[in-house]
């Protein structure tokens, strides 16, 4: 029916997730009071939004050359990615950024 | 005399050519002469300049670190996807459940292998990303976003223990 297999609709529901990942982390940094927490949104959503996005991906394309350099992407992500996020806090730690506490005011 | 390493990185570097350029097809019989000849000068090349950066020769028993730390990564996997679901759940609360806060804490890891990938794992897994390490003292400095993060590396401590056990160091059960 329709020209769905059960590939596509694994592929899907891979890539559903990690919309909602990638749109859970865009509210997060809208949401949490300071940098150091918008970090926390953002680093940690976006690499598991962007693995499910790949491997959805993957699933879809099958077996083949495509797969292969996709699956680098994800193993590019997963090393660059919290080496990133960690060079920004460091970078805001030292230039004396205060971290917010709980009862404080949002910035 | 070529060293071991030097080949090994050689070979990695001349696979990852194949996979990316496509250029040999054993199942389709496809045989790109002119793209394996430049792929093999593009290998040399890149292992001339990284021969000293990714394999020091100051590691022992490798073999059985990666074996171990084959079997590590689908636990931090799976660490990654609860953490998600934690953050997740902090965003969409309405009342907004945080309580940030900034930890020290030793540990007993010493090399740059095992440090770093401690220092990622953290910053992968649920509410808490490192700060800064210092190798000499094994400390690391963590911003946690909620008591519950901070006490799993103050007081449980499972992750320093695995991340000892992989890479065979004090304090890993042996």
């Amino acid at each position: 029916m329709l020209g769905i297999g059960v590939t596509d609709i694994i592929s899907i529901i891979f890539m559903a997730g990690g919309i909602f990942f990638m749109v859970t982390g865009a509210v997060g940094l809208l949401r949490f009071p300071d940098f150091y927490t918008r970090l926390h949104a953002t680093g940690k959503c976006d690499t598991l939004g962007e693995v499910l996005l790949i491997t959805g991906c993957m699933i879809f394309q099958g077996w083949s050359f495509v797969s292969v350099k996709l699956f680098f992407l994800i193993f590019f992500i997963f090393m660059a990615n919290p080496v990133g996020t960690h060079a920004i806090m460091k970078a805001a730690y030292y230039t004396g950024l205060k971290p917010w506490k709980k009862g404080e005011e949002r910035r | 005399m070529m060293k071991r390493s030097t080949i090994a990185i050689f070979i990695v570097m001349f696979v990852f050519w194949v996979l990316l350029s496509a250029c040999i097809n054993p199942l389709k019989g496809h045989y790109d002469h002119i793209r394996i000849v430049v792929g093999i000068i593009c290998a040399a090349i890149a292992t001339s300049v990284s021969r000293d950066l990714l394999i020091t020769g100051k590691e022992d028993m490798t073999l059985r670190k990666t074996l171990r730390l084959l079997l590590y990564i689908p636990w931090e996997l799976w660490q990654i996807v609860l953490a998600n679901f934690d953050v997740a759940y902090r965003v969409l609360h309405p009342k907004m459940p945080i309580d940030p806060r900034i930890i020290e804490f030793d540990t007993t890891l010493r090399s740059d292998f095992a440090l770093t990938t401690l220092a990622n794992s953290i910053t992968l897994t649920p509410g808490t990303i490192t700060i800064d390490v210092e190798p000499e003292r094994g400390r690391f400095l963590v911003h946690a976003i909620a008591s519950k993060a901070a006490d799993a590396l103050l007081v449980d401590q499972t992750m320093q223990k695995k991340v000892a056990h992989v890479y065979m160091e004090k304090g890993g059960g042996e």
